[in-house]
């Protein structure tokens, strides 16, 4: 059996159908298996029973459900479906979530490269600590990844004396929805002009208005791992004898990173760049901490659904929905495609 | 190097400290009050409930969706290999309304619950709901964490040799023993991993609950949902310090997601 990558990593990686699996493991062939002797295999209804289990299983919790949005989008009809793409709100959180996520998803791909560059060609102490580190936006909340940058960046957080000198401010959090925020000012502003003196109320303004920032440090929070963990397990299975060689031969880092390690990489990259993207896209937790939830100015797509259907918009609600479901599909489309490409060209 | 660890250092580690700091401004007894209080208490086992149910409905439904995956060929499943993915790749604002419209009473699965069905009728007075209270955390956390189990145990069973299960065959087991003796066996870090992986991802969801869930105090109120309610009140350090409650719970689960595998990958090396 060929060693395992690293263990923890390899089954922790969300997606390791193909690109994680070891190059040179055996490939047995199970399905040519089925019709064997009877003692390798189970008695038809056993099959039978086990196939109609799964196939249920996922009919009820995966397919339903994405039935459920389409129909639900077009219960009122195409034309209701259509218009509510052309409300103003809608194009904001469209504009803002396109936005946010070409911000972030490059950002984590250059740290991606770089923390898997770093694991797998060096040598040093703390290696898998380092592994866990990267892991942990997995294991921790989306709120908690919210909560943490409010702590740092609220009025009275870490970086608050940092920031105050600053025309421009990172975060903004207000405690109510959208339609309450204009009661919200005219009540709190007696307070701020009385704890803070009336200049704070101008900055805490300007910090409403600019709070873009809050919203791509937490998606950047959660989609973090999701490049480096793909690339990591194949990058270890790979070695680095390839850019050993072109070191020898004269290469330098640059033409060593873009003739040898990125076309080697290219898929499970690739790979990673799509999970990143569509997590980026409907992170719903951590920027719904951060955001403020003010529509035309905060609100990301999955925030502006949340709203629509408190508000028992459900055919809006539900159209926005598609269009993130469209991108998920999507999603998958590219992920099997890619696995399959993968599969064909032994690396 | 030096990039990585900036970048992990100011995206990650240091918001996370934060979190403990502001959660330690306070005093020890306050602290602790907000940690045990009543609120907090209910919403800790509804949280934690509801997510070792649906894991355990995942570890044993994600078993046999891998089986039946790698073992049996059937018309779809390449189809069906792809939709496993989904909860991973569809946000979960669109997962919470979309279950939420399927099993809210009046929905397409929860009408035949209801108290006017058939069924529910047999459960008086409100028939059986799905939707608004633990039942629905659980349907909501299932769907989260189905792929996880899936796709730990799907490797690791397509990487089984054959030699071993014709070996028990020809020794005399049936086909029961071989599967419970030797393949279950050669699965458990795999499961246990999945299993640890849908419980750390279940106990921290807040996206695809809040709509399901009805967010009553001290019934259907999750854990993740009472620091945002902290927040909204501008109780930073109430926030902070059921987040560190959670946080180091999943510092332990992913510890212990580490050591299953250590252990694991220990064993094999012992055995090859």
């Amino acid at each position: 059996m060929a060693s395992q990558p690293l263990p923890a990593f390899r089954a922790l990686t969300f997606f390791p159908m193909a690109i994680t699996r070891p190059l040179s493991s055996p490939k047995s062939s199970p399905n040519g298996q089925c019709a064997a002797s009877r003692s390798r295999t189970e008695p038809l209804w056993a099959r039978l029973l086990l196939i109609s289990l799964a196939l249920g299983f996922i009919l009820l919790f995966l397919a339903v459900p994405l039935i459920a949005v389409f129909v639900e989008a077009f219960r009122k009809g195409a034309d209701v479906y259509f218009a509510s793409f052309q409300d103003p709100f809608a194009l904001s959180a469209i504009k803002l979530t396109f936005f946010v996520t070409a911000i972030v998803v490059p950002l984590n791909v250059i740290f991606g490269l770089s923390a898997a560059w770093a694991i797998t060609k060096f040598e040093f102490r703390w290696k898998n600590f380092l592994i866990t580190l990267i892991d942990l936006p997995f294991a921790v909340s989306p709120v908690i990844a919210g909560l943490v940058f409010i702590l740092i960046f609220s009025q009275h957080g870490w970086a608050a004396p940092l920031l105050e000198s600053s025309p421009v401010k990172i975060l903004s959090w207000l405690p109510f929805l959208g339609d309450s925020i204009q009661q919200w000012f005219l009540s709190h502003q007696v307070l701020f002009s009385e704890n803070h003196g009336a200049w704070l109320y101008k900055e805490w303004f300007i910090q409403v208005i600019f709070s873009t920032p809050g919203i791509i440090l937490a998606t950047t929070f959660v989609t973090f791992p999701f490049v480096a963990r793909e690339l990591i397990p194949l990058m270890q299975s790979q070695g680095k004898d390839e850019e050993l060689a072109a070191l020898t031969l004269g290469a330098n880092g640059w033409q060593i990173f873009w003739r040898v390690t990125l076309p080697n990489i290219k898929w499970a990259l690739l790979h990673g760049i799509i999970l990143c993207n569509a997590r980026a896209m409907g992170e719903f937790g951590a920027v719904s901490v951060v955001s403020g939830h003010i529509r035309g100015l905060t609100n990301t797509i999955p925030l502006h659904i949340e709203i629509l259907y408190n508000e028992y918009h459900f055919a809006a609600s539900f159209a926005m929905a598609s269009l993130l479901t469209l991108l998920a599909l999507l999603t998958l489309v590219i992920k099997a495609v890619i696995e399959h490409f993968n599969s064909q060209e032994p690396a | 190097m030096g990039f990585t660890l900036l970048y992990l250092s100011l995206i990650i580690l240091i918001p996370l400290a934060g979190v403990f700091f502001k959660a330690f401004d306070q005093s020890w007894t306050d602290l602790w009050n907000i940690i045990v209080s009543p609120r907090a208490m209910a919403s800790y086992r509804l949280t934690f409930g509801t997510s070792l149910i649906a894991a355990i409905i995942n570890a044993i439904f994600g078993v046999i969706i891998a089986w039946v995956l790698v073992r049996y060929r059937f018309p779809g499943k390449r189809f069906i290999d792809a939709l496993v993915d989904l909860p991973f790749a569809l946000p979960t604002a669109v997962a919470g309304i979309a279950l939420t419209s399927l099993y809210a009473p009046t929905g397409w699965i929860g009408h035949y619950f209801n108290e006017t069905s058939l069924i529910g009728s047999l459960f008086p007075p409100d028939g059986i709901r799905l939707a608004y209270n633990a039942v629905g955390v659980t349907i909501a956390l299932t769907f989260i964490g189905l792929p996880f189990v899936v796709r730990t145990v799907q490797p690791v069973l397509e990487d089984l040799s054959h030699e071993i299960e014709e070996a028990a065959a020809s020794l005399g087991a049936n086909r029961w023993q071989t599967i419970t003796r030797i393949i279950l066996p050669e699965l458990r870090p795999a499961i246990l991993t999945g299993f640890a992986l849908a419980l750390a991802r279940a106990i921290g969801e807040y996206g695809s609950v809040i709509f399901i869930a009805g967010n009553m105090p001290n019934k259907t109120e999750i854990t993740p949902l009472l620091i945002i309610i902290q927040l909204e009140q501008f109780n930073y350090a109430g926030a902070a310090a059921i987040a560190c409650v959670m946080l180091i719970i999943s510092f332990f689960l992913l510890l212990t997601i580490n050591l299953i595998q250590w252990r694991a990958s220990r064993f094999q090396l012992s055995v090859r």
